[in-house]
């Protein structure tokens, strides 16, 4: 059996369109910075690092785990680089947490960034490929038809995306990091947004953000004598699957289900809409809130959408999503999905300020990359198991 | 802070230009187009048709792919995106219909253009056809195909399907 480990460090940059004011390097050791700060030890306290990001051709930087080792003090240590495209941030997160539960190391630190205006993503992710047709256009026009796939199957009205966006936005006022601040959204406005990517509209869209997140990980055996709220991880998630295949469920991948079902087992969660209090869950078009609720096995089937109608995923709702502001507010690729495990962590630790869900005992942090292949989850408690 | 800051920051630009090997089972499919024949692969263990064959794998049950199988040219529209957003490197008029077309005889569809009707009418089950370019333009690409368009027939239901690859 796996050891036990928390998180008792969290800490992440303000996230902009452009972090002029600082180098990637910059970047990333502001939210390493903050994160030591927050669980109140020095860089020599930590064992192992473990950094994540999207493609490099985000940035142009290959091999950046190499390029920041002495931004992150890593002399004499061990330094480890995930990939898993969008999921990258959340499957980060578990190789660190795994080193500890592993017993391998007692102290690890991890951290997810993008600095996506150093390049321009919209190119990066719609490199010509030999066997294609250059008709794709940047992840929006790889998602819009799933989203359109999604609408004809469940019925959903179109104001769906647009009351997930507003929510999100709302929700991102409260929370100092965001990127976005726009509080001034209403349904009727963002039903007046242009459609980018029929059907969704411009307003259902995440921003490119610069911006880092990083976590503090520790031990059973450390984090008790550590002072300071704690985020137990109660269980960790991982599956894949091709981009494509014959038959493929595009709307709500296999891979996600079995992600899902693993983590409510290992978790111990029969109910997850009633035991879980607030998750943050990767959305980076507004459509994929319903979608996943049901991928993730909250809301039953084709119904995702009525809970978002009914406000269930709202700050004062049964099933709060994404009070931060989510993906749809701030969008550092590399980090978004840190983002997500690290601002659940922050829930249960009673540390998310302005939009902290009152109560919070467990949280669900989810991220997921490339076509929907990906899929990386986690689930953290205020209390042990 | 920003540049005005005096914070500098310099444009460097990278380029390169890769050579992709095929494969043999590949090369099939490409030697295809260079006919005006579409071309995909048989798995022989779950018998689906795969076009484009990739990379020669079957991504269900891993085996690799056996015979050739000519499909189409006619196909069915199972979802679609309207795009009118501009990006660097975008070489087709705004707005425009990029649709995943499931070619008659595939078991999986690929994405393609639609032009010859408003982006408004096309639809999910809508059936089309492929409009080559002339012959002189054409390489071991499927951008030999100009775009497709639709061709009258009645749609078919796609059910479950629409949306699926």
């Amino acid at each position: 059996m796996a050891d036990l480990c928390a998180v008792v460090g969290v800490g992440q940059t303000k996230h902009a369109s452009c972090r002029a004011d600082v180098s990637i390097a910059g970047l990333v050791r502001e939210a390493v910075d903050r994160a030591l700060a927050d669980a109140n030890i020095g860089i020599d306290d930590v064992d192992a690092i473990v950094i994540g990001k999207a493609p490099d051709p985000l940035e142009g930087v290959a091999m950046p785990e190499l390029w920041l080792a002495d931004a992150l003090a890593a002399h004499g240590k061990p330094v480890f680089r995930v990939h898993t495209a969008g999921s990258v941030g959340g499957s980060t997160a578990i190789v660190a947490a795994q080193h500890v539960m592993a017993g391998i190391h007692g102290t690890v630190l991890t951290v997810g960034f993008e600095k996506q205006s150093d390049g321009n993503a919209m190119w990066a992710l719609s490199v010509p490929i030999p066997f294609g047709m250059p008709v794709h256009a940047g992840a929006g026009g790889y998602f819009s038809p799933i989203v359109r796939g999604y609408i004809k199957r469940s019925g959903a009205p179109s104001h769906i995306g647009a009351m997930v966006a507003v929510k999100d936005r709302t929700n991102a006022c409260k929370n100092p990091y965001a990127h976005l601040h726009e509080p001034d959204w209403t349904l009727e406005k963002a039903l007046e947004s242009p459609m980018m990517w029929d059907p969704i509209r411009f307003v259902e869209t995440c921003p490119s953000s610069d911006g880092a997140m990083a976590l503090v990980i520790m031990s059973e055996e450390r984090a008790d004598k550590h002072a300071g709220p704690k985020a137990w991880v109660h269980a960790t998630a991982m599956r894949s699957e091709p981009t494509a295949f014959a038959g493929r469920e595009q709307v709500s991948p296999r891979a996600g289900e079995m992600c899902a079902e693993d983590l409510w087992r290992k978790g111990g969660i029969t109910n997850p809409a009633k035991e879980i209090d607030v998750a943050e869950i990767y959305v980076p078009f507004a459509w994929f809130e319903p979608m996943w609720l049901e991928n993730l096995g909250f809301a039953p089937r084709n119904e995702g959408w009525r809970w978002v109608e009914d406000g269930v995923t709202d700050i004062g709702g049964s099933l709060p999503i994404n009070p931060s502001g989510g993906v749809m507010s701030t969008n550092p690729i590399g980090a978004s999905g840190m983002l997500r495990f690290g601002e659940a962590a922050m829930q249960v630790m009673g540390k998310a300020g302005e939009h902290q869900i009152d109560g919070a005992r467990k949280a669900v942090g989810h991220a997921y990359g490339g076509g929907s292949q990906f899929f990386a989850m986690w689930l953290v408690s205020s209390s042990k198991p | 802070m920003s540049e005005a800051d005096g914070i500098m920051r310099l444009r460097q630009p990278i380029s390169v230009t890769y050579n992709w090997s095929a494969g043999p089972n590949a090369t099939s499919h490409l030697n295809g187009l260079l006919d005006g024949t579409l071309v995909g692969k048989r798995c022989p263990g779950c018998s689906l048709v795969y076009f484009p064959p990739r990379n020669g794998v079957c991504p269900k049950c891993a085996r690799i792919l056996g015979d050739d199988v000519v499909v189409g040219p006619r196909g069915t529209i199972t979802t679609f995106c309207v795009v009118n957003v501009p990006f660097l490197g975008q070489k087709i008029k705004l707005p425009y219909v990029a649709a995943q077309i499931l070619l008659d005889g595939a078991d999986i569809s690929m994405q393609h253009l639609i032009q010859e009707c408003e982006a408004a009418d096309v639809r999910i089950g809508m059936r089309v056809e492929p409009v080559w370019k002339d012959r002189s333009e054409w390489g071991p690409s499927l951008e030999n195909i100009a775009h497709f368009r639709p061709t009258g027939e009645p749609d078919r239901d796609m059910g479950v399907e629409a949306g699926a690859s």
